[in-house]
């Protein structure tokens, strides 16, 4: 057994790895994108000041960033670290509370099974409903609102999985089938996700003129990271908290 | 709670109103430590819009609406 806090310095440790290499990730398959993206905006914002005549009202400020761009590409690998962390930490803590729950008995097929879950959740329910923008996508009066429905949707992801995974244990008593099971628990996630879009305003502030092949690429580069540090995460933590690997078998063994 | 598992092969520790302490408390400060990338504009962080700019590209890439 371990304590709640190697359980917990594991997480974290974990997500400070996954953090930066999807940062790494991001850097290589994201930034061009973004860089593109700032160009359209750049040139969308003084098209738009020739034509309002009235000069630099607002944009003044933005002829002197506070950050560089090039402080943004390390601050790149700044936020996904912190992110790693942070979802490292609240992994960590989900694994000690939930771990009895999930019916297996392999620590590691538990800590793949949550990180899936918190993927599905966290991650791809968000993502369809309301895809993330690159800068010069989306209406800066409506962020708010934006933030709002995302952190909605996120919440509404966790309970979709937790009503999928309740599914399926509720139809095991009419059949205890690997298909039944899996039917029966992603037909009430699918459907509770449904209901949910349907409810939750629809929001598309894609300008007409935006490329949409660039749009495309930096919401796959976007998933893309995403992916990676849910993926690390998962296999990085059934690592570490494997007890057969030689680092952890050397830890000292807790008598209950 | 129904424990399926044999429990000689969990590796984690047995359910107290310590632990759940503990584990409130390191889920609060995990919160803040992602609303700081994800939404802070300096209230949190105390840097005016600094950390916010400086972190733009990435909450961008996780998928947080920014702008
Ligand atoms: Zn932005």
């Amino acid at each position: 057994m371990r304590t709640f806090g190697s359980l917990l310095v594991r997480g974290l440790i974990v997500g400070l790895l996954a953090g930066l290499l999807a940062g790494t990730f991001a850097f290589v398959t994201g930034e061009p994108r973004i860089d593109s993206a700032i160009a359209i905006e750049e040139a969308n914002a003084s098209a738009h000041s020739h034509d309002a005549g009235s000069g630099h009202h607002e944009h003044a400020a933005e002829e002197e960033p506070l950050v560089s761009r090039d402080g943004q590409r390390f601050g790149l690998f700044l936020a996904a670290s912190l992110y790693g962390v942070a979802l490292g930490g609240i992994f960590a803590v989900g694994f000690t509370l939930l771990r009895r729950r999930l019916r297996t008995s392999s620590d590691s097929y538990a800590a793949l099974g949550l990180a899936a879950a918190g993927y599905v959740g966290i991650v791809l329910v968000p993502f369809f409903k309301y895809p993330p923008n690159p800068p010069a996508v989306g209406d800066p009066d409506t962020i708010t609102q934006r933030t709002v429905t995302y952190l909605l949707t996120l919440v509404i992801g966790l309970l979709a999985v937790w009503a999928g995974v309740a599914a399926s244990r509720w139809v095991q008593r009419f059949g205890d089938l690997p298909w039944i099971r899996l039917a029966g628990g992603g037909a009430a996630l699918v459907l509770t996700v449904v209901v949910a879009y349907l409810i939750l305003p629809k929001i598309n502030e894609v300008p007409g003129t935006f490329p949409a092949t660039l749009l495309w690429q930096f919401r796959l580069a976007s998933l893309g990271t995403q992916t990676v540090l849910w993926t690390l995460l998962g296999i990085g933590y059934a690592a570490a908290i494997d007890r057969r690997t030689p680092v952890a078998a050397s830890s000292k063994v807790v008598a209950a | 709670m129904t424990a399926p598992v044999s429990t000689s092969s969990v590796a984690v520790p047995a359910l107290s109103p310590r632990l759940l302490a503990f584990a409130l408390l390191t889920v609060g400060l995990a919160l803040m430590l992602a609303y700081l990338v994800a939404f802070d504009q300096g209230a949190l962080s105390r840097s005016g819009m600094y950390l916010h700019e400086l972190m733009h590209d990435g909450r961008h890439l996780l998928g947080v609406p920014c702008h």
